[in-house]
């Protein structure tokens, strides 16, 4: 699978997306989904919760892992993709478009990666 | 398989009681439930033709070879079933009078005795019902020390990255924060950054030696010094003890508290997940703090009596007592020379078998071990995409329980195995040799391993499915 | 003496040797010195003969009764002889946690049909696979109820002291507060529950019969608890189920219980067998094992450890529990007593329970100065006071091998199981008649 151009990426494989009125969209990527096998649960936060840079905000489960899912930015959870509750094998079909959380209210972003940069960084160090 | 309730014929049941030799009452209909509970409806011929199914298709340590790392699975000697059935024991109630139950009371003080003299303990709780259950009171019992001294700056358990799930997953429960430390490459304990870990808010350590890896650590008296320098308690994970007990201590290895797996190292049955024991012991200092009550003898009689100090209970009642009377009992089997014996062959069994097989498996935890060793199949996965869930799931084909998958965390496709010493040596024997077969099949036929097992009742089960659509009871 | 070590002092000489070793001191070279056992200060082996003997002559020290009047948390039914006879297969008995399916699927399929009896008779809709005790499988409950913005609990007052002193103790290391509520008239104080619920307790939790044996107003208890924003926790005895509202009718959240009574000997107090079930909602929060069905590779059905992501073993510091096993033997006897006894059984053994403790009661109160503290429903346990000293009381009693009610502050706390015949219950109460009467 191709690493979309129009996306960002953290170091511990997120992607970003920024959409309209300042508020991003975060997911896991393919390599990340392609190293957790099929995943079988997905742990979210709730709307109106805050999620911290660099910290953890859900997790997503396969039979025989936990993995946490990392928050690129501080701000705040407008929306929550209920779907991914009922149907966390969206995230291994299409990681890109699976997004997990919409955040607001950015106050504090990570370094993050364009896709090339990404691609190098999986090819040279891995999970 | 049918499951009982597809059995089930209604009207169909036994008569195990009287007809009721009172006058019948009947409660409030408002407190009635409105439907009665669907339980299966079955003769007493076709429920022991159910479980003699169910029987055939579990396979136990009377069945063959079980090399379960990190579980033990030694021998259950029936004289301790025998015991633990004895009407004198099972048709006691927990609550009468202590003068009609010195019996028991004798039972609890003597297991104690003997276990402070193996691991080198002043005084013991058997009311911890599993290893897990020990691990918590036993933090517990470091947290309840440090409480009491005013420590309320010490929040974290240094536990090292090799250990078992329980650990970390015990310290979150006991309230504290876990600080993992890292394993060198041999699967020791660091040394320079368990000192880089220490510091005012640590409040133990938990340890298990030998390690998960089997190996055990040389530099023991080094690391629970640098925890006591700090300030902390250490804290001994009974779960391999089956190396070293009647060998070494815990006690004297710097530990202040232990818990012990009885169903591991004292051989008591596993029953298919439980009931164990997890006894938890300490050293004096802490013996104030123990959950109540314990056994005291006072000029000859027993007595209860609740520690001063005492954090508080972890279950019901005494514990698992019918397991600790299993317990005493293979104690007194084994006595003096037969503790150190069983260590010994658990041992030299692990050894064997690890030297018959180290041409054609990669040993993960080194040429020596101690009662159990890690391969690891990371290279011939990446030659042929066998995994070590393939090994497994093939070695099931030859009439064997697989060795224990994916444990220890910081090993790669890792199997670990642990012979222990009621093995023979012609069934270690035919095991090299099945484990040589499979890594022969692996190389030459990798599909083989791929779609094992063959032979056993069911192929293997489809997991994510198991986990995304959770059908958890029988609905007809 | 006995090791069950199979091979000879000269195959373990040849094994020695073919890892190039001459002696069993050379594996533990390792070992630091100054920490070698010389010698365990232990007596030396025995064999089974002299084991037998000393086990057996232990065992002769305790007196157990014919008669038991007493229930508190163990209690004493009659146990189908087909129980014990199934659990004692070697089999199952010797078996480790099912973690290969492929050759488990005996244990797996006990545990799943013991997980439906345990709906069955909670009416919840997911049971896991046992935890240790009853009062562990409370605070386990109760604990499964914390949120971030509720970790205070509240407890009835009318709970087993056991279990009362177990969720403190799980609460306390979490830094959770419990509130215990006193007892008011031998069973919950609804208002004062209401008091303490407020609007920020993460749960009730309360036992159905109560420790005193009284039938709580468990609906009107689980819909306080929600009008405050908790959860509810019912503990409720396993065999009162056959007769009594289900926690699931009376809108409990989390079902739990003491399951000693389902063909569990009294054991002096264990191994006993801690159940837990939940609602389709809370399924995620519950700790400890769960089987599942699933298919394998055949297309066939088969059962499987799973949602094992929520256990210690992948969780790890984040895991909910630390439990690992649970009592899988113990469960599998609950599941055999249940298949034995059947809902016919079950009931007929209730109702005998409830009949035999009214008659009990009634023959009881006919003695002068013994009257019921608490008069209320109850099922086969209640409270009456005793006009002589309790203690000399039961040690009249016991001279007639029958083990009397337990003292408690009011009096004395009876329980009367179906095992008890009109005539045990006749002569009791004439021993007791005639020490009160003196």
């Amino acid at each position: 699978m191709k690493t979309p151009t129009t996306l960002k990426y953290s170091k511990t494989h997120e992607w970003v997306r920024e959409m309209d009125d300042g508020i991003i969209e975060i997911g896991i990527t393919d390599f990340a989904q392609s190293e957790l096998g099929s995943l079988v649960f997905v742990n979210l936060p709730e709307e109106g919760d805050e999620v911290e840079s660099g910290e953890a905000f859900g997790d997503v489960e396969s039979v025989k892992a936990v993995s946490d899912v990392i928050s690129p930015v501080s701000g705040v959870v407008v929306e929550v993709n209920e779907v991914l509750l009922d149907h966390p094998e969206m995230i291994n079909d299409s990681p890109y478009e699976a997004w997990m959380i919409r955040v607001s209210d950015i106050t504090d972003e990570d370094e993050l990666l364009d896709a090339e940069a990404y691609d190098l960084f999986c090819e040279t160090e891995g999970s | 398989m049918k499951l009982i309730f597809e059995r089930s014929y209604k009207g169909r049941g036994s008569a195990h009681l009287p007809k009721c030799d009172v006058p019948v009452c009947q409660l409030p209909e408002s407190m009635m439930r409105s439907e009665k509970p669907a339980l299966p409806e079955v003769s007493e011929i076709e429920l022991v033709r159910h479980y003699t199914e169910l029987e055939k298709q579990t396979f136990g340590v009377n069945d063959g070879f079980y090399p379960l790392g990190s579980c033990t699975m030694k021998y259950n000697p029936r004289i301790n079933e025998e015991m633990a059935a004895l009407p004198g024991f099972t048709n006691i109630h927990p609550l009468q009078n202590t003068d009609t139950v010195q019996g028991c009371m004798e039972v609890l003080y003597k297991a104690e005795e003997y276990l402070n003299e193996i691991t080198g303990m002043d005084r013991f709780t058997m009311q911890p019902s599993a290893g897990a259950h020990g691990e918590f009171a036993g933090l517990l019992l470091i947290r309840a020390w440090h409480l009491h001294k005013g420590n309320t700056k010490r929040t974290k358990i240094i536990v090292p990255d090799s250990a078992h799930g329980t650990n970390p997953a015990t310290v979150s429960m006991a309230g504290y924060e876990t600080v993992n430390v890292p394993s060198t490459k041999d699967g020791l304990v660091d040394l320079d950054a368990l000192r880089e870990a220490v510091g005012e808010n640590t409040a133990g350590l938990m340890l298990t030696n030998p390690n998960t890896f089997g190996l055990f650590d040389p530099n023991i008296g080094e690391i629970t010094k640098i925890i006591h320098d700090a300030g902390g308690l250490c804290y001994y994970d009974g779960a391999n003890l089956n190396a070293v007990m009647g060998q070494a201590r815990p006690g004297d290895m710097g530990f202040d508290c232990v818990h012990l797996n009885v169903h591991k190292t004292f051989s008591t049955p596993h029953g298919g997940g439980g009931p164990g024991a997890g006894p938890v012991g300490c050293k004096a200092f802490l013996a104030p703090f123990l959950p109540g009550p314990v056994v005291e003898k006072e000029d000859g009689v027993f007595k209860f009596k609740t520690p001063e100090l005492s954090f508080g209970r972890v279950r019901g009642f005494h514990g698992n007592f019918l397991v600790i009377v299993k317990t005493l009992s293979y104690i007194l089997s084994l006595g003096r020379e037969g503790i150190p014996e069983a260590s010994a062959n658990a041992v030299l069994n692990a050894n064997y078998l690890l030297n018959r097989i180290s041409d054609d498996y990669d040993i993960a935890s080194g040429p020596h071990c101690m009662h159990e060793f890690v391969i690891t199949l990371e290279r011939l996965q990446k030659e042929t995409g066998v995994s070590a869930l393939d090994v497994a799931k093939r070695l099931i084909d030859y009439g064997m329980h697989p060795p224990t998958m994916y444990f220890p965390l910081n090993v790669k496709e890792a199997l670990m195995v642990e012979p222990v010493e009621t093995e023979s040596l012609e069934t270690l024997d035919e095991a090299a040799e099945i484990f040589k077969q499979v890594m022969k099949e692996a190389r030459e036929n990798p599909e083989l391993l791929h779609g094992a097992p063959h032979n056993a009742p069911i192929g293997r089960p489809d997991e994510v499915n198991a986990a995304r659509n959770p059908v958890l009871k029988y609905t007809p | 003496m006995g090791g069950y070590v199979p091979n000879t002092k000269a195959q373990q000489q040849q094994m020695l040797k073919a890892i190039g070793h001459s002696s069993f001191d050379d594996l533990y070279q390792v070992i630091p010195e100054s920490m070698r056992v010389k010698s365990l200060n232990l007596e030396p082996g025995k064999s089974e003969l002299e084991v037998r003997r000393i086990m057996e002559g232990l065992a002769a020290e305790n007196k157990p009764f014919k008669s038991i009047f007493r229930g508190a948390g163990s209690y004493d039914h009659y146990i189908p002889s087909v129980v014990k006879s199934v659990t004692s297969k070697e089999s199952f008995l010797t078996a480790y946690t099912p973690y290969q399916a492929e050759i488990s699927q005996g244990v797996l399929q006990s545990i799943f049909e013991y997980q439906t009896m345990i709906c069955e008779l909670t009416g919840m809709d997911v049971s896991n696979a046992s935890v240790y005790d009853g009062p562990v499988a409370a605070a386990e409950a109760v604990l499964m109820c914390e949120t971030r913005k509720r970790s205070r609990v509240v407890l009835s007052g009318a709970l087993h002291p056991h279990v009362i002193e177990v969720v403190k103790t799980y609460c306390d290391a979490r830094s959770v507060d419990v509130t215990v509520v006193p007892p008011k008239g031998g069973k919950t104080d609804i208002k004062g529950v209401k008091t303490a619920l407020k609007d920020d307790a993460a749960c009730l939790c309360f036992q159905q019969p109560g420790y005193y044996g009284i039938i709580e107003d468990a609906e009107a208890l689980c819909v306080l608890a929600h009008e405050a924003g908790a959860k509810a926790v019912m503990s409720v005895n396993p065999i009162a189920m056959a007769l009594l509202k289900s926690p699931a009718e009376c809108g409990a959240d989390v079902a739990v219980g003491e399951g000693q009574p389902l063909g569990i000997a009294m054991g002096f107090g264990g191994p006993y067998l801690g159940f837990m079930a939940t609602t389709q909602r809370m399924m995620r929060q519950l700790p400890g094992r769960i089987v599942g069905k699933t298919t394998d590779s055949r297309g066939g059905r088969a059962f499987v450890l799973t949602l094992q992501a929520r256990e210690q073993h992948i969780r790890r510091e984040k895991a909910s529990s630390n439990i690992c096993s649970n009592q899988a033997l113990c469960a599998m006897t609950a599941s055999v007593y249940l298949a034995a006894m059947g809902p016919g059984g079950l009931e007929a053994c209730a109702t005998q329970c409830h009949s035999k403790a009214v008659y009990a009661m009634e023959q009881l109160t006919s003695i002068k100065g013994v009257s019921l503290c608490y008069d209320e429903p109850f099922f086969h346990e209640f409270v009456t006071t005793c006009p002589v000293d309790p203690e000399m009381l039961n040690r009249r009693l016991e001279e007639e091998g029958i083990l009397g009610g337990l003292p408690v502050d009011e009096g004395l706390l009876w329980c009367v199981t179906e095992k008890q015949s009109k005539e045990d219950i006749d002569r009791m109460v004439a021993v007791v008649r005639e020490v009160c009467e003196l």
